[in-house]
């Protein structure tokens, strides 16, 4: 049995320690806001945070992050999470949709760590986050508007 | 399969090869000189020892095939690891930020996991996984400074010839070069032959190419 906690919730399951966190998330927790894009990490669209930090769920396997703190799309919040989706909205970022919750979870975890992040700060941190519909300048913006609100 | 590559390993392991017997010769023959001077002063340095320094060349041409196979060299690399046997760029890109781990919010952990490789998502995954130290870049190093820099404390972490034997012997980072999961060749050479080479090279006294 493992144990993941999950927005603040516990959960015991029967898993093999092998199985990627984004399976247990999706299809035995039903918390499909996170996305399953490549399956191999090189996407992002399945962007968690694990104890505060950016983490691939596809490629985080259950044992890895039992024990630890995770926060999905449908958990995320306190000011940098307010501001980052505040700034989404008002930019209406999203064009399909299907990669955004990966974004604001790194975008989330960008401005903890940087709260006045420059160009080369943000293509760093979000350059593993793939936009198939090419809302990188609206992503760069809003991260910046994001910094903005809270400085 | 890397011996036969061209390139870097096998000029050296010729070059080794054909100097030997000359120089095994002129050494056997200053250590006769030295042996018996030695009976009257007292020094140690021996027949015995000269072999130990042809040795300790013969294995260093090994180790050297071991430290540029790509399970070791992708990650001895400037500011951004390389990927797969083919040695691309790593995808997606990262960089090595202040602590070798990354930055914000693409550090290594983010991907790959300490407890091991993950077969799933093919992400391979080790111990603290990280960029090794700038100090211990091996980008583009010919096997002679590859040699020079491997037993240089200054860049090799501070690390005697027995240090490095028990980095060889038991760092996860460098086990996981024999258990890289699939669809990335494993180096070539057991690790139980590495540790016995490392073991002759230093014992005779870490010899490098000229």
């Amino acid at each position: 049995m493992i144990t993941l906690n999950i927005n603040g919730e516990s959960h015991t399951l029967d898993l093999n320690r092998e199985m990627p966190l984004l399976w247990a998330i999706r299809d035995r927790l039903n918390l499909t806001g996170t996305k399953f894009g490549c399956g191999h990490g090189m996407c992002g669209a399945c962007t968690v945070h694990i104890n505060g930090e950016a983490a691939r769920s596809c490629s985080i396997m259950v044992g890895e992050a039992a024990g630890k703190k995770i926060t999905t799309i449908e958990g995320v919040s306190g000011n940098v999470a307010e501001a980052v989706t505040t700034a989404w909205q008002r930019l209406d970022v999203v064009q399909c949709g299907y990669c955004q919750s990966g974004q604001i979870m790194s975008a989330v975890a960008l401005l903890k760590s940087r709260r006045k992040p420059t160009d080369g700060d943000i293509e760093e941190s979000m350059g593993g986050n793939i936009c198939r519909c090419g809302t990188y300048v609206r992503i760069r913006k809003a991260i910046k508007t994001a910094a903005q609100q809270l400085a | 399969m890397l011996n036969q590559r061209p390139g870097i390993q096998d000029p050296v392991r010729t070059q080794a090869r054909k100097s030997f017997p000359k120089t095994a010769f002129s050494v056997l023959g200053l250590a006769t000189a030295i042996t018996l001077a030695s009976s009257l002063t007292g020094t140690a340095w021996s027949q015995t020892e000269a072999a130990n320094s042809a040795d300790s060349l013969a294995a260093w041409a090994k180790i050297a095939t071991v430290l540029q196979h790509p399970r070791c060299l992708n990650c001895h690399q400037l500011n951004s690891p390389l990927q797969g046997d083919e040695r691309r760029p790593h995808i997606p890109q990262v960089v090595r930020g202040p602590d070798n781990h990354g930055v914000s919010a693409m550090r290594c952990g983010n991907c790959h996991n300490d407890m091991g490789n993950n077969d799933t998502s093919g992400t391979p995954g080790g111990l603290h996984w990280q960029l090794a130290p700038v100090s211990m870049l091996w980008q583009g190093l010919s096997v002679r400074d590859l040699c020079r820099t491997v037993k240089d404390p200054a860049h090799n972490g501070n690390r005697t010839g027995a240090m490095l034997i028990e980095h060889m012997e038991n760092e996860p980072l460098v086990l996981y070069g024999w258990n890289p999961g699939r669809g990335r060749e494993p180096i070539p050479i057991p690790h139980d032959q590495v540790v016995e080479l490392t073991k002759v090279w230093v014992a005779g006294g870490m010899a490098c190419p000229q």
